[in-house]
């Protein structure tokens, strides 16, 4: 043990709530001490977005702590309920604006059981490894912004170095690095271009590496450390009665991830592990989001490995578009066309709530259909406006700079809690 | 100097003035150094050279006229202080929703707009001078970003980054306010969201923007007038 | 997900525990289950469910089934974590007492779920359902200020007029 570790502990510090007793015997009459209510945001550096957190301090201690939100309110909802079916994906992708793919899969996936098609295997597959993909960005964008509210400001650039990468692939299969609309109803939209596979293979192969930079970096840092351990801790029963799910969860010790559990989009053929925590402190929030990485990886080379061939949409036409050759050739195919691009696909009446494993949580998305080429309800149920609700309890008696480390740990995206 | 200090040597010398040869005046010990040198810039600027075999050309009338020209760069004090602005801009961290991210990466690696100068992102607002909105802005957010635009000190310029703060964007519907309705924009950014490059293109329009016309009509735009400082005494 | 007979058997439970006119429909569409109860019971209908096994709530969200009456509907997502199991509880109140027990706080009837206090709120906000008794029932996603419920069908989308050449000078003449 060094001299400095041999030092910091032979001081003890009594509890807070004896501190205060002692201060004010001390003071007499007049309490030293005073409850002050502080405004954090919405403008605020060390926030994820736009959230306005009410804190009461006693000194520098959490004693309360009032989200507010709604500073990012986009009527997304609302809006999708303007449009055909198909129409809504692009606005539905821009809740959640970090993991756009599992917006597009939630809303996907509830649409299709509704009508009641069946996604090909190809098409399965393509899904899990851009939703993968999107999975590792996530977490990297993670990374970097909580890193750099931590004071690591140099993990900001390797992250997002990867995360170039990987927009990059991104922007090979569909177009565009962010909200791709890559995902359709049935499917997705098109295949994967030539070089995508050779493209893939390099990232994977030298990603697992780069993760353990990052390790190298963070893992035994002793700011980190010193930070991170052991603060702000919650137990998995007030979790799960909070509603949290995602890697929070999994941090405290649950292992509860929709991927295992009710697997979804062909993650049963995927040979993968789950990381659980132990404490449920940030700092093994932390952690448990790092093996998430390697996890990712490994299911992208396993689905990158076994894809197959097929088409990568279904073949419904009332469902998805048909190949633009048959519209020279077919009078079916135009008319379908036709009616898809107009008026929209029509879809049963009824009800439907679908949930995926966002890296957030559970992410699931409500669709009421009422007969129409319009859906008539669309509600996501989004994991950080849930999570959001474990904040209180999570640095009540902590300091501000915990709060600040639970917050970056949280992960929330106001994206998804206003929508 | 102590003895064991830093070794520098210092020597005394008389200068000479070097074209008249005549010693300078050692009035002030400071003022005679001063006094070479005008007389140095004088010849130089006459066409002189100092060590060269015409040490006393004098130019007249045109050849004068376009030597100085060739030697000497004359602009008006707006424009060197346009100059400096324009590539000094510091960007107040002002994140919204997607388009933040592609904010972000802007100051990583792959589109460093540290090559430009503009990586200091100031938490405060009044150390800031160009707001980035990127994102939508809500009605609840309108008000919260004008206010952080006021607290702005001038001048200042604003980028409307995105679709949703230029226009509606993507989402038209009741719960959006395109920037322009509550606060002067400067330039407008396409894209949803747009691209990296996109932004640095935006961003160094401005900074063109900004060099070619120093006054912007800021003043015009956020009906500014009289919010002068008045000095007291003055 | 329960099948079509679990789902009998744990309307008839309800029924049996809490009455026979608590629940009002089963519904099994699509492999996913579905009960409609009566807006009074909504509180006893989950602690039963509680005690099922069903002790995870995923969601609280409002539909507007305009023009149908009862207008506004409050839909629960529960979840058996143990046998991973799913249920939709669904209750509707008509648009006329848009009011409802709340299901957050911990009452005599016994636990809360924490988990409804921000969703709760964004039901009310969205589209006005009261919920009586909840501990911080205030606007949520929308200025406090503001007036109207957004997400209901009645309520117009809103947003600014799209400016093309044929209308560029009503739209920019009357905005500016």
């Amino acid at each position: 043990m060094s001299e400095y570790r041999r030092r910091e502990q032979s001081i003890t510090l009594a509890p807070f709530e004896q501190q205060l007793e002692d201060q004010l015997e001390a003071g007499g009459d007049e309490p030293t001490q005073e409850l002050l209510t502080l405004n954090f945001g919405p403008h605020h550096p060390a926030t994820h977005g736009v959230l306005r957190l009410l804190v009461t301090l006693q000194g520098e201690v959490v004693r309360d702590v009032k989200p507010i939100i709604g500073y990012v309110h986009t009527g997304i909802e609302k809006t999708a309920e303007d449009k055909s079916y198909w129409k809504v994906i692009p606005v539905i992708e821009r809740m959640d604006y970090l993991a756009y793919y599992f917006n597009a899969m939630a809303y996907c996936s509830a649409v299709e059981t509704l009508i009641d098609v069946e996604v090909p295997k190809r098409a399965q597959y393509l899904r899990v490894i851009h939703m993968e993909l999107n999975r590792i960005v996530s977490h990297l964008v993670w990374l970097g912004t909580s890193a750099l509210d931590l004071g690591a400001i140099s993990m900001f650039w390797y992250c997002f170095r990867e995360r170039e990468k990987i927009l990059d692939l991104f922007e090979m299969s569909s177009g565009q690095r962010m909200h791709t609309r890559y995902f359709q109803i049935g499917g997705v939209i098109e295949d994967i271009p030539r070089g995508f596979a050779e493209k893939l293979s390099g990232f994977l192969a030298e990603m697992p590496s780069r993760v353990d930079q990052y390790g190298d970096l963070l893992n035994s840092n002793e700011i980190v450390l010193q930070r991170l351990r052991g603060t702000c801790p919650l137990d998995a029963e007030t979790l799960l009665s909070l509603g949290v799910t995602g890697p929070l969860l999994r941090a405290a010790g649950n292992p509860w991830d929709l991927r295992k559990a009710a697997p979804y989009s062909s993650y049963e053929d995927f040979d993968f592990k789950i990381p659980v925590g132990t404490q449920g402190d940030n700092y093994d929030r932390y952690a448990c989001r790092l093996a998430e990485m390697y996890e990712s990886v490994k299911i992208v080379q396993q689905a990158l490995d076994g894809l197959p061939e097929g088409p990568h949409i279904t073949e419904d036409r009332k469902v998805a578009l048909p190949p633009r050759h048959e519209l020279a050739t077919s009078m079916e195919a135009l008319i379908h066309h036709f009616k898809l691009v107009t008026e929209g696909m029509r879809v049963p009446p009824g009800e439907v709530y679908s949930p995926v494993e966002s890296p957030r949580g559970e992410l699931g998305c409500f669709v009421r259909s009422d007969g129409s080429s319009k859906p008539a309800r669309v509600h996501m149920r989004d994991p950080s406006f849930v999570n959001l609700q474990a904040t209180s309890p999570m640095v009540k008696g902590a300091y501000i700079a915990d709060m600040i480390a639970t917050l970056a740990m949280l992960d929330p995206i106001l994206g998804g809690i206003d929508r | 100097m102590a003895a064991g200090g830093v070794g520098v040597e210092v020597k005394r010398e008389l200068l000479v003035g070097p074209v008249t040869g005549t010693r300078p005046g050692a009035a002030a010990p400071g003022g005679s150094d001063l006094r070479v040198r005008s007389l140095n810039a004088r010849q130089l600027l006459r066409g002189g050279d100092l060590e060269g075999p015409n040490p006393s050309v004098h130019l007249e009338g045109s050849d004068f006229e376009r030597h100085v020209e060739e030697s000497v760069m004359t602009t008006t004090l707006d424009k060197a202080v346009a100059w400096a602005r324009s590539n000094s801009f510091f960007p107040a961290t002002f994140g919204l929703a997607c388009c933040a991210i592609e904010m972000m990466s802007i100051v990583a690696a792959r589109v460093d707009v540290a090559r430009f100068g503009f990586e200091a992102f100031r938490a405060s607002p009044r150390q800031a001078d160009l707001l980035i909105l990127s994102g939508r802005v809500s009605i609840k957010m309108a008000p919260i970003v004008r206010r952080i635009y006021d607290q702005m000190l001038e001048p200042k310029w604003a980028i409307s980054m995105g679709a949703c703060c230029s226009s509606m964007g993507v989402f038209n519907n009741y719960a959006l306010v395109p920037a322009d309705k509550f606060m002067p924009i400067d330039v407008h950014v396409p894209g949803c969201p747009p691209r990296p490059e996109a932004l640095m293109h935006g961003v160094l329009k401005l900074r063109k923007m900004v060099q070619d016309d120093p006054d912007m009509g800021w003043r015009e735009r956020y009906d500014a007038q009289g919010t002068e400082e008045i000095v007291p005494g003055a | 997900m329960p099948d079509a007979t679990g789902l009998e058997l744990i309307a008839q439970g309800l029924r049996e525990a809490e009455g026979e006119s608590v629940v009002t429909d089963t519904l099994f569409f699509r492999e996913r289950a579905t009960l409609s109860v009566e807006p009074a019971h909504i509180r006893a209908v989950l602690a039963h469910l509680r005690a099922r096994g069903y002790a995870f709530l995923a969601s609280v969200h409002g539909v507007d089934y305009y023009p149908h009456e009862p207008r506004l509907g409050v839909c629960y997502e529960l979840l058996d974590m143990a046998n991973v199991e799913r249920i939709t509880v669904k209750v509707r109140v008509p648009s006329t007492a848009p009011e409802l027990e709340s299901v957050t706080p911990d009452a005599a009837d016994g636990a809360g779920w924490p988990t409804a206090n921000h969703q709760e709120r964004e039901v009310y906000d969205m589209f006005g359902v009261v919920f009586r008794g909840h501990p911080d029932l205030r606007r949520i996603l929308m200025p406090e200020d503001y007036e109207g419920h957004p997400q209901r069908r009645d309520f117009p989308i809103g947003g600014e007029p799209v400016i093309f050449t044929y209308n560029e000078h009503e739209a920019l003449g009357s905005s500016e």
